[in-house]
């Protein structure tokens, strides 16, 4: 009884401290944002049921959109390389062929009409003093705005895969992979780092990579963090809420919001795990086989402890 | 030379070149330990299954492990902890055991305080245990250097910054222990020496010394009661052995430290595979980056109380008050004038001292980690003074203690 005494004190202690150092004191030192679902509530509902055919015109033609970004899918390749791009943009236009599934849909709707409101860079972007961002805004082609839009998304949702088929690789190059590198999955802003049978291809490659952040440096002020490790670092809740509005955590940062759908930011997380957390399946599983042995072991611990202790109480 | 004979068996053969049934005797069948002991008496076990934990799984991780300041973070993050076989394994044994390690070695002090097992013949024991505990201190910052993250970085930077000793300025006692002027190579490099061969031969030698020490004053009990082991082992070997207050180290002792070591491993590993955040800081998962201080620098959770006693004061008081933390658990046998040797209950003012002081460094340790504004920084401020008092407090109180 005394002993059990003993270890409710022991415990009580343990845990109080625990408490303090880890939950408590965490809560109190970072700031804690809650998740807006990826709702966007601030921006407009699409009110307008989309085309998919009169979008494909819209896209193509007078929305202007391949001036600057590939649809891969259609065959429509990109006026500038990634490099060439970010030197004229400060960083690489997006493929299209996946942005109907990648990016919520009302985003897109305010971002094609307003690209510095909606990505959340206004204070950098001021268009009274002549600071344009890169995208140029879509004035309207003639026609009712917002059905116009709405048939633009209707035609990218028309050629996305379907969301079954997003992988989470597709989903962080498409939504983040034009600013961050991932070291560890040999990902680079410019595309995936093969390995090369000659050292000069290798070295043609990084000089691109090299090249594509210089540009992207100017653009954002600073490179943007290589996130191999964030998964770890910063952990899966601060990431998403980081993601849906990085001015909620890092005031005037020049990181857009991003605009993805929540599937979207699942499957980027996804990917981020696998790249920092790669044994975590692993992890489980050999968890619970060691519990189990380890708990036979206490066992066989107790059982010897009354055999040895039965002569001499 | 001795005279030797045609061994009738192996045993007798090592036998008559080792004496290897006397070292039995001496080292567990008649090394003897008192009965009246509870489970706290176990957690000297549990440090040394925990050390061997520490001390297996830091061979696995040294083998790809590289201190050099531009792979050590990708060696435990990406080699470690992708490529090799179950290598994720052994970051989180040996990040967990670090932590752990020092919960236990906690639990153990304040039960030899408690149980004023620092006394009456016993001084060595605690000062051995004292100086493992500095070691194991040395050996946890300087393993906290390795992965090169951030907290590495940075924890470097401000606790190699307290050898200048405030106003002293000794900047080129700081540049000697960095071999640089702010932690880079060099300063990985040595400290990787310290933590994988000079402090663990310390430790190793400190716990020699240690065992070494509980022979002659044997361990204590839960009364404090002076124990004829002579008169008691006779006694147990006679057959009496429920009648005898002591009990062999092997396996009688060692039954109860192994189920007690049973119920803490299910504890350690549930840590290692489910809850292992606590031990392995996510700032430290960023790149170490001279040119960005993170927002929050703090020591990981055993050095906080120790932290906390140095930062609500200026520079030089701080640091006075830090190397007041440091040394004085080590002269708590001396500080202590009263000469009972009983549990604190049973010891008048002192009862009060034991669990103040325990609270104290929660306090302490708590607000060590928050950021050191408003009523935070009150709050340690005062925590450190009671500590001080507390420890300028103990002779007087003790002295005057009735003999119990």
């Amino acid at each position: 009884m005394k002993e059990l005494l003993i270890l409710v004190v022991v415990t009580v202690f343990t845990l109080v401290t625990y408490y303090l150092v880890e939950p408590f004191a965490h809560a109190t030192l970072h700031k804690h944002v809650e998740s807006e679902a990826f709702a966007y509530a601030d921006l407009p509902a699409i009110t307008k049921l989309g085309d998919a055919t009169r979008g494909k015109e819209l896209v193509l033609g007078a929305g202007a959109c391949t001036g600057c970004h590939s649809i891969n899918v259609a065959d429509i390749s990109a006026p500038m390389d990634a490099v060439g791009a970010a030197g004229a943009y400060g960083v690489n236009p997006p493929d299209l062929s996946n942005a109907g599934v990648v990016y919520d849909e009302k985003f897109l709707n305010a971002l094609i009409k307003n690209p510095a409101h909606t990505l959340m860079v206004e204070h950098k972007f001021d268009e009274s003093k002549g600071e344009m961002h890169p995208m140029i805004p879509f004035y309207g082609a003639g026609g009712d705005i917002e059905q116009e839009t709405a048939d633009m998304i209707a035609y990218l949702q028309s050629i996305a895969v379907s969301s079954e088929k997003l992988t989470p690789a597709m989903a962080f190059e498409n939504a983040c992979g034009r600013c961050h590198g991932v070291k560890y999955e040999k990902w680079t802003q410019v595309g995936t780092k093969s390995s090369f049978k000659h050292k000069k291809d290798e070295l043609a490659f990084d000089i691109k990579v090299l090249d594509y952040q210089d540009s992207l440096k100017a653009y954002m002020g600073k490179l943007p963090p290589d996130l191999s490790m964030y998964i770890r670092s910063r952990g899966e809740h601060y990431i998403s809420t980081f993601m849906e509005n990085p001015q909620n955590y890092l005031e005037g940062t020049s990181m857009p919001r991003v605009g993805v759908s929540a599937d979207t930011a699942e499957k980027v997380i996804e990917y981020l795990e696998d790249a920092g957390d790669t044994k975590r399946h692993e992890r489980e599983e050999t968890g619970k086989y060691v519990m189990i042995y380890i708990i036979i072991f206490a066992i066989f611990g107790v059982l010897w402890k009354r055999q040895v202790w039965r002569d001499l109480h | 030379m001795a005279h030797f004979t045609k061994a009738t068996s192996i045993k007798d053969w090592l036998n008559q070149r080792l004496a290897i049934e006397k070292v039995e005797k001496v080292l567990a069948s008649e090394y003897w330990i008192p009965k009246n002991i509870n489970f706290l008496w176990a957690m000297g076990m549990i440090l040394v299954v925990t050390f061997a934990l520490l001390l297996v799984s830091g061979i696995f991780l040294l083998m790809y492990y590289q201190p050099n300041v531009d792979l050590a973070f990708d060696s435990v993050n990406y080699t470690i902890m992708r490529e090799v076989g179950y290598g994720w394994l052994w970051r989180h044994v040996h990040g967990v055991a670090a932590s752990v390690v020092f919960l236990i070695i906690y639990i153990h002090m304040f039960t030899g305080i408690y149980y004023g097992s620092y006394k009456k013949g016993r001084e060595m024991i605690w000062i051995s245990g004292m100086l493992l505990f500095i070691a194991f201190s040395a050996e946890a910052f300087s393993g906290y250097m390795l992965p090169w993250g951030q907290m590495s970085y940075w924890a470097g930077m401000v606790i190699t910054n307290l050898f200048a000793g405030g106003s002293l300025h000794a900047d080129g006692l700081v540049e000697w222990i960095r071999g640089d002027y702010v932690p880079a190579q060099a300063f990985l490099s040595r400290f990787f020496m310290l933590h994988v061969l000079l402090i663990p031969l310390a430790i190793i030698g400190l716990i020699g010394l240690h065992f070494g020490a509980l022979r002659i004053p044997h361990v204590n009990n839960q009364d404090g009661e002076e124990i004829d082991f002579d008169e008691e082992s006779k006694k147990y070997l006679a057959g009496d052995k429920a009648g005898s207050k002591v009990i062999r180290f092997a396996n009688d002792f060692m039954a109860k430290d192994m189920m007690v070591v049973g119920f803490y491993l299910v504890f350690f590993f549930y840590l290692v595979f489910y809850h292992y955040g606590f031990a392995m800081d996510p700032v430290n998962f960023d790149p170490a980056d001279g040119l960005k201080t993170p927002a929050h620098i703090y020591p990981e959770w055993y050095f906080l109380w120790s932290y906390e006693i140095l930062r609500p004061f200026s520079t030089d008081i701080g640091l006075m008050a830090f190397a007041f933390a440091q040394v004085i658990f080590m002269l708590l046998p001396f500080l202590d004038r009263s000469p009972n040797a009983v549990p604190a209950s049973r010891r008048g003012l002192f009862k009060y001292w034991f669990w103040a002081m325990l609270v104290d460094m929660i306090a302490l340790t708590a607000m060590g980690k928050l950021p050191p504004e408003g009523a935070f920084s009150t709050i340690g401020l005062v925590a450190a003074l009671v500590f001080i008092g507390l420890w300028i407090a103990l002779p007087v109180i003790t002295y005057f203690e009735k003999k119990a």
